[in-house]
């Protein structure tokens, strides 16, 4: 394990945007602090609000002091700053598509859960919209290992934290992934064995009781 | 010298006017082929077959999709001119986010202003006037976004310049006088050959959008 100097992130223990920070750097062998922001709901942290002034949102990478934030474009500095192992392929092509799929995974996959989980009836529509990206993703992984290759790599650390919500959505949306996309179930059991991987996540029962809760707030349930 | 170079992309695109520029400003021959976004051809459908958008970027017979994703290829293949991201890993950071601002804001806001009226226009007016501001103080006193030189973050705004009468006339504001420092460092942009050729000529634009108002049934 490798010190550097000053590495902080500005953290939420459920944020899936966060532990894709935690994954980069557990995956080049850093040591960071961990900050938890507490309150993202009523109070912010100074340091945050000083840090993201535009989104006022985490994780926030702070390194020596100075801010990097929106996760995809921290996982991409780490790489940078950092570059053993490298998380993007070496050539320009195999860059743009590594890219395009984390872009097309912000867009997307997110959003598509939360049209379930946000839903008080069973929403079939959201279900086949959730499904649909799955199933264009697992197109995108092939016969591969992992979506960067035979190792593990940017598009993976991009994607992985995002499952940790599939419980939550599967229960409350009466669906299994496994079940609908073997290929992609299979790619996540293969990424959850990696420690990097395994202690950044959170367990997703703690997930699925935190948007019961959520619901509850929202006048949902 | 690199393979064949091909570009699917409509006039109006700022999307497409990125990449225009950067493939301008490293002097770059290519194919401009362009499509018809109401009856999408063939190709288009098979370069971009999870999107089915323009632009694509299609060298050596592989496409690459999403702008900003094909901004940042032209730069790595073609190295040896005009860098538009940093060396420094914190300042390509800072870019790159500035422009993921620009995606995540500008379009959205500057539609809703020709999409929208009354109460609902007012507030995309105001977003919209708001997110320029913070690009005014990004800007600083800098020549352009990229410091000394013109980079990732000029293209990616630039081409939203020839949107702003479009925006103007439907919105009934004058986008100078509310951010006069953006204003002027978009003119120093049109300076330059790579982006005066590339962008769209402004009356056209907004010609475009009034029928585009049409189509949709805004008046």
């Amino acid at each position: 394990m490798s010190k550097a100097a000053g590495l902080l992130i500005l953290d939420y223990w459920v944020s899936p945007f966060c532990q894709r920070v935690k994954i980069a750097l557990n995956e080049k062998g850093l040591q960071y602090e961990d900050r938890h922001e507490n309150d993202l709901f009523g109070g912010k942290s100074e340091l945050l609000l000083k840090s993201n002034p535009v989104y006022q949102k985490v994780p926030v990478f702070l390194h020596d002091g100075k801010p990097v934030c929106e996760s995809t474009i921290i996982v991409s500095y780490i790489d940078e700053t950092w570059s053993s192992p490298p998380l993007l392929p070496p050539c320009s092509y195999g860059r743009a598509q590594a890219r395009f799929w984390a872009d097309y995974i912000d867009k997307k996959v997110f959003d598509a859960t939360g049209n379930i989980w946000r839903s008080k009836e069973v929403n079939v529509e959201a279900k086949n919209e959730f499904i649909g990206i799955l199933k264009q993703l697992e197109e995108a992984l092939g016969d591969k290992d992992y979506f960067n290759g035979a190792t593990f790599g940017f598009v993976d650390i991009i994607a992985i934290p995002l499952t940790c919500w599939f419980l939550a959505v599967e229960r409350i949306g009466g669906f299994t992934v496994a079940e609908e996309c073997p290929k992609f179930s299979s790619w996540t059991k293969r990424c959850l064995q990696r420690e990097s991987v395994a202690k950044a996540l959170p367990d997703p029962e703690k997930v699925y009781e935190f948007v019961l809760m959520f619901r509850k707030m929202q006048g949902i349930e | 010298m690199e393979g064949g170079v091909v570009l699917l992309d409509f006039w109006a695109s700022m999307f497409g006017m990125r990449v225009r520029i950067a493939l301008a400003e490293k002097e770059i021959k290519y194919e401009y082929s362009e499509q018809d976004l109401r009856n999408k051809s063939d190709l288009l459908l098979q370069m971009n077959p999870v999107h089915k958008k323009i632009p694509v970027l299609i060298h050596n017979g592989k496409p690459i999709c999403e702008s900003l994703v094909q901004v940042q290829y032209i730069d790595e293949v073609w190295n040896d001119q005009a860098p538009l991201l940093p060396a420094d890993p914190y300042k390509r950071a800072t870019a790159r986010f500035w422009a993921d601002f620009v995606d995540k804001k500008m379009y959205d806001s500057g539609s809703r202003i020709w999409k929208t009226k009354g109460e609902e226009q007012e507030a995309a007016k105001k977003e919209f006037i708001e997110n320029l501001k913070l690009l005014e103080g990004e800007l600083g006193d800098n020549l352009y976004f990229g410091g000394e030189g013109f980079g990732y973050v000029d293209v990616a705004l630039v081409p939203f310049y020839c949107w702003f009468y479009a925006y103007e006339q439907c919105g009934n504001f004058s986008i100078e006088a509310e951010c006069p420092k953006l204003i002027a460092w978009a003119k120093r942009c049109m300076q330059k050959e790579s982006v005066a050729k590339s962008l769209a000529d402004p009356e056209k634009v907004y010609e475009f959008l009034l029928q585009l108002k049409k189509a949709y049934g805004i008046e």
